[in-house]
Parts: C-alpha cells; structure tokens; sequence
C-alpha cells in the first residue's frame, strides 16, 4: 500500500512537473488594438489560425478604444510598460518605441517590396532601413454624399473637377429642399482639414523642409470652413462643441441621414456597409478640387511589433504570418480595408461584400491613391503631423465659436506648433 | 443555573482557546514595543502607532507630490525624471507670461488662463448656488413633511452614481435630440442646442454637478441641524418669535461648523472639478467649459507632445490654490472656536 501510494505520488509530481515545463514554455504575446468595424473580429481568427500552427505561442487581443490608442499607449510605452505589438495610427510619432523587426523575419525583401513607402512612414527620423510593421489598413480621406437626397431633392450632383464651392452649393440645395439639418458635416479632425487645405495650395512645409502650417492655402480653407459654420452648410455641433483637438465624427448623423454630405475617409466603408446597407445610397465621391489640386491625404492604421517586448523572436514569427500574402489577402478582404500591400493592391483583393455602394466607395478611394498630392505624402510620413493637425483642429474650433478671431487663430496655430516642437526638442 | 453556569463557563473556554493565536500574535510586539516606549517615553508611542499610515500616506501622497514639484522644474517628452531635462522655472515663466492677467489673449499660454477663469466663474456660481440650495433643501427636509425619508433617499441618490455615469444621463438628456428638445419641439418651441452656447454650456456644468452632489451636504446639514436642542425653537416660540429670526438667531449660527465644512469641501471639489464636466461638454464649446484640471490633463496627456512639465507646473498652482483654501478653513473654524 504504501509503495503504490508512493508511486501513485511520484507520479502525480511528475505529471505536475511536465505541466509546470510546458506552461512556462508557452509564450504569450499581447496585441494592443483598436476597431474601426469587424477587424477585431477578422484579427482574432487569423490569429486562432496562427496559434494552431504555433501551439507555444497564444496572443492576446486586448481591444481598446481608439482614445486609448491616442492618449494611454505613449503614456505606457514611454514608462516601458506597453504590449508586444499595436495598432497605431500616429505611425511616425511613435517611432521611437517601435521594434525592427530586420533580425526576426526570413525575408527583409519581401517587407522592402510589398510595403516599402509605408515603411518609410512608420521609421523615426535619420533611419531608413527599419522594418517595424505593417499597414493593417490603408486610409485615404474623402467625401460621402447621400445620393438618395440629392435624387429626391431633384438636385444634380456635381461631377468629376467639382470644386468645394460646388459642393457646398449642391449640398445646401438639397438641405433646403428637403429640410435636412445639416448640409455638410467634416470629422472634427487635423487629417481630414489637411487634403483640402494642399487643394487649396497649402504646402505644409518650407524650403528647408521644416513644418510651416500657415500659409495662403491654409488660410484659405480655414476662412472657407469658417464661413461654412456662420452660413449655416456646417453646424458648429461638431466643431464647436468640444475643446481643443478632441475628435469628432459625424458618422451617425450621417447613417440618420441627418448629412447630405460627410467629409470622412475609406475607413467609414464597412460600418456604413453594416449600418447604412440599403437604407439609402451613400456614395463616394472624389476628392473635390481646389485652386492647387484634387487630392484627399493618405493615412491608416499600422500594427507595429514594439521594442519593449520580451519575446521579439516570437513578434517576429508572428509579424511574419500576419503580413504573409495570403493571410493579409483574407483580413483586407474581410474587412473591407484598402490593402496596404503592393502586391495585393496591384492584383486585386477579393472584398467579401456584394454590396454596390461599399464596391463603388473601395473602387473610389482606391482610385484616389495615384492622385494624391505628393504634399499630402510629406505630410502623412512626417513624425510630428498631430501636432500640426492638433494645433490646425484647436485653434480653428475656438475662431468657429467666437473665441478668437481668425488671424488670432492663426497665430496661435503657428505659436502651438513651434512651442511643442521645442518642448519635444528639449529631449534631444 | 448550575447548568448555565457550566455553558458559560465553555464558552469563556472556547473564546480563550481561539484567542490564543491572537494573544501570541500580539505578544510577539510587546518586547519591542517595552522597548521603544522605555527609549522614546510614553508620549512617543503615539507616534510609532501612527507611523503605518503615515508610511502609507507618505509614499503615496507625499512623494509623488514632490516627484510632480521636480517634474514642474523640468522639460521635454521623458517619462522618467533621471531623463529629463532641468529647466528651471521655465515652465512657470511660460504659464505667468502675460501682458495683462485679466486678458487670456495677452498670455502665452491663454488656455491656461481660459481654464483659471473658467474655474473660477464655475467655484463662484457653482459653490454659491450649491450651498444655498443645500441648505434650503436641508431645512425643508428637517420639517415633518410627509414622505421625508422617501425625498431624503431621492436627492441623495445622485450621490450614489458615477460621475461619469451621471455626465452621460445628462448628456443624453441634452443632445440635439435628447430628451429635453424633444419635449421642446413637443409644446412648440425650437430646439436649443446647448453645447454650442458658452453660457447653456457652462450653465448646465454648473446644473449638472450640483445635481449630482447636492444630496451629500445637504446630508452633512441635515445631521447639523438634527443636533440643534429643540428646546432652544421651542423657547422661541413661547416667546412668539418670528420664524425668520429662529432661523437668522438660532439655526444659522449653530449650523455655522457644517456650513463651513461644507462651503469649504465644496469650493475645494469646485476647484478640482473635472469628470463629469468633461463627459458632458468635452470642455466645449471652444474653450467655455475647460478647467484647470482639464488644462492639466490635456497638457500632460492627450497632446501630442506630452508635456508633463508644463501639466506639473500648473497642478502645482492648483495645488498651493487648494493649500490656501485649506488654510482658509483652518483659520475660520479656529475663529469661530475662538468666538
């Protein structure tokens, strides 16, 4: 009896034991990611697939709010405290805590080929050979228009070289019309001013290439967004209701149909795919034009492996998979996003939706990419954007409500993004 | 009564039994205790009893407090304070520079000042309307009415709920197609949006936070004016004194200690209002509603460069404001003690 029970206890330690080495085995990464539309849900499936193939590795899909992504992740990378890998949208200002992943992948070439100019956006500055990620999503900014009002409200839409005063003026024909809120609704947002404004002739940048965010062709696009908000073709509820670079979107107002025309981007394409469907047309259109050009700006979301990680040979083997052809071939499909791979964009992605308005929009925006300002390109792989578009977006909010005046503006524009810059500076 | 006598004997035998562990425990600490008291006298030992929770206070309150005071002295976007780069009080200049502190625009940081005024016009009207309305809910509640301990519960419910909670009630309460515009257009009038007006704005941060927070002073009152002798109001009324000078003569100046406690805990919450009003109006329109901690925030956070150096130079401002406030009220409950 008591051998057995010995025997039966050897045994039990053992068979604890082999638990004990295999659990400490396993490896465990953490993905830190945001959800514009069901990419969390396309992730985690790619990412079960992933764990089949590689049992000594589980990754955890910690989805957050896009605020966390913009305020708490440089907070805990900055105190070295952040997850393996992320989805970022602010690619070049993060930089710093990204990891190249060169040592950990097969095939650095491939990376080279396939995502060669957005690589370039996510590498901090003086470093041109980084492999840091991948764009989960490539963004193109641009205008919806709700078809089915200005077929209702008997109005024509305006065509291909439109310009913003066009728009503006079909728009408030059709809102007049038909009683609808509000004409014409902008993301409250830096990114989404920063297309019209190089339409406009804004070049962002000096001779020397430092940040110049004011100039004529700035102006010009503040005045005009201004002039929307006193004439009634924008309501100051989006810009005027909230302080400095607070984000707004005018996406719900605009699936209400409350918006005849909602200036936006390629990434709105499967939640009004899933929230609009067939309720009315919503349409894109291309970017309208202005004095300099007809160009929306680039942009999207990258999932970066980052240098904090403990286990960056695992990143690497999982970096690996999820930027793999056919795997990236499935999540842009699914998701409805712009591929931001080269090979992918030039064969053709197969979007699982039948539906005509998302078809027509994906087509719209892709289209868009070739036009788009080489300006715009600057301005997207530039490091410190937001703080251009931050000061852009708080400064003009508060000349909106009556706070400032635009000249003040400005000024203040110009101040913000010099005094930032020098505080950032300081580091150095 | 043998027999009760021989159960309570057990039971004095099984709660010694269980005490033991407790008693040994403590045993453990008489030595060293003998010891200090023997080396730092009787009068140290309260003190050393203290020392836990202040060992508690002081790592948690205390250092970083002086770690944000360093951190106001230095600049740059690190984290950690070895990384960082001695300023001076740079950070302090940036925030003072002003042609003329009455006017934002001539400040180089105008938000900073924005947001002191914003605070300050919200303390003003906020506190005022907050105590009186407190005070005046307090009395009627005191009153034998019926229902009391149902409309007790429902003005201090609010109290119960998150801020955050209550911003988003209100929130929705107040949107274009809230609630209230609903009822708006239902009798006829024309939807209002609020949070494009600075003044609705400001006026429904200052309605919202006094509607979640009137519940617990008039609590505090409440207890104040329960703990008046009632032979004092019954004296004035055989004396046929008129109800306003019982409540000018009596009730006032013995509810003096909670209304004071409860003005100053309320200008201090005021000062650092923050939550709620951030939900509800995001700071808008403009800058209408931004306070200080808000400034704070935004500064050290959710601006693209954190600056943590000009956000810790301006809660140190608040810090010594609320320090000042303190003092305050130490010095009138001193006064009135006096009196």
């Amino acid at each position: 009896m008591t051998t057995k029970l010995t025997i039966a206890l050897m045994g039990s330690a053992l068979a604890m034991s082999v638990l004990a080495t295999s659990a400490s085995a396993q490896t465990e990464l953490r993905m830190t990611w945001y959800n514009d539309g069901n990419e969390g849900e396309v992730m985690r499936g790619l990412l079960d697939g992933f764990e089949a193939a590689h049992p000594d590795i589980t990754v955890t899909l910690d989805e957050v709010p896009y605020a966390a992504i913009l305020e708490g992740l440089p907070v805990q990378l900055a105190a070295g405290h952040g997850p393996d890998l992320a989805r970022v949208t602010d690619l070049g200002g993060l930089s710093e805590y990204y990891l190249d992943l060169t040592p950990y992948v097969s095939n650095p070439d491939y990376w080279e080929a396939n995502f060669g100019p957005f690589l370039e956006w996510l590498r901090p500055t003086g470093n041109d050979s980084a492999i840091s990620g991948f764009m989960t999503q490539l963004t193109v900014t641009g205008p919806y228009v709700n078809r089915t009002l200005f077929e209702q409200a008997g109005v024509d839409m305006p065509g291909e070289g439109a310009t913003w005063s066009d728009w503006a003026a079909a728009v408030n024909e059709v809102a007049a019309a038909l009683d609808i809120p509000i004409p014409m609704a902008w993301d409250r947002s830096g990114h989404r001013v920063a297309g019209p404004a190089i339409s406009m002739g804004a070049q962002m940048f000096d001779a020397d290439g430092n940040p110049a965010l004011v100039d004529q062709g700035l102006m010009d696009m503040a005045t005009m967004l201004y002039d929307w908000h006193q004439d009634g073709t924008m309501s100051p509820e989006l810009w005027g209701s909230v302080s400095g670079s607070t984000y707004l979107g005018a996406n719900e107002d605009f699936a209400n149909a409350q918006v005849v025309m909602y200036m936006s981007g390629s990434w709105q394409i499967p939640q009004f795919a899933e929230t609009i469907g067939d309720a009315f047309d919503w349409w894109a259109v291309p970017a309208p034009c202005g004095s300099a050009a007809c160009t929306g700006m680039p942009g999207g979301a990258a999932l970066v492996a980052l240098s904090g990680t403990e286990h960056p040979e695992e990143v690497g083997i999982l970096m690996e998979y999820l930027s793999s052809e056919a795997v990236l071939a499935e999540f842009y499909g699914q998701t409805l996003f712009i591929p931001g791979h080269i090979g992918l964009a030039a064969g053709g992605v197969e979007f699982a939706t039948e539906d005509p308005r998302a078809r027509h929009a994906l087509e719209t925006f892709a289209g868009a990419v070739p036009g788009i300002s080489p300006t715009a390109f600057d301005l997207q792989g530039y490091p410190n954007n937001r703080v251009m578009f931050n000061a852009l977006i708080s400064r003009l909010g508060e000349a909106i409500v009556g706070e400032l005046t635009l000249e003040q503006a400005f000024d203040r524009m110009t101040q913000d993004v010099e005094q930032q810059l020098a505080e950032q500076a300081r580091d150095n | 009564m043998p027999e009760k006598n021989a159960n309570t004997s057990l039971s004095d035998r099984l709660t010694a039994i269980a005490a033991i562990p407790v008693v040994l425990f403590f045993r453990l600490f008489e030595a060293p205790f003998r010891f200090v008291q023997k080396i730092g006298g009787l009068k140290a030992m309260p003190y050393i009893f203290l020392l836990p929770n202040l060992a508690f206070f002081g790592v948690f309150v205390v250092v970083p407090l002086f770690i944000n005071f360093s951190f106001s002295f230095t600049g740059g976007t690190n984290i950690f304070l070895s990384e960082r780069v001695y300023t001076g009080t740079e950070q302090y200049e940036f925030l003072f520079d002003c042609g003329n502190y009455l006017d934002p625009q001539s400040c180089r940081e105008d938000r900073f000042w924005k947001a002191i005024f914003n605070t300050m016009t919200f303390v003003v009207l906020q506190v005022s309307s907050l105590v009186a309305l407190s005070l005046v809910t307090a009395l009627i509640l005191n009153r034998k009415i019926r229902a009391r301990g149902f409309f007790r519960a429902v003005f201090f419910f609010p109290v119960l709920l998150s801020p955050v909670v209550v911003a988003l009630i209100w929130k929705w309460i107040l949107l274009r197609d809230g609630i209230l515009n609903a009822f708006l257009v239902s009798i006829g009038l024309e939807r209002i949006l609020f949070f494009i007006s600075p003044e609705w704005a400001m006026f429904w941060a200052i309605f919202v936070s006094i509607w979640s927070q009137m519940g617990f002073y008039m609590l505090i009152l409440l207890a104040g004016l329960q703990a008046i002798p009632p032979d004092l109001y019954e004296a004035a009324e055989m004396d046929g004194t008129s109800p306003e000078r019982v409540f000018w003569r009596i009730t006032l100046p013995l509810l003096w200690p909670n209304l004071l406690v409860v003005v100053v805990l309320a200008l201090i919450k005021g000062v650092q209002v923050f939550d709620e009003v951030f939900v509800l109006t995001g700071g808008g329109p403009g800058t209408a509603t931004q306070f200080i901690v808000q400034y704070i925030y935004t500064t050290g956070f959710a601006s693209s460069v954190q600056n943590f150096g000009l956000a810790s130079a301006a809660s140190v401002v608040l810090g010594l404001v609320l320090f000042v406030l303190t003092l305050a009220q130490l010095a009138a409950v001193r006064r009135k003690n006096d009196v």
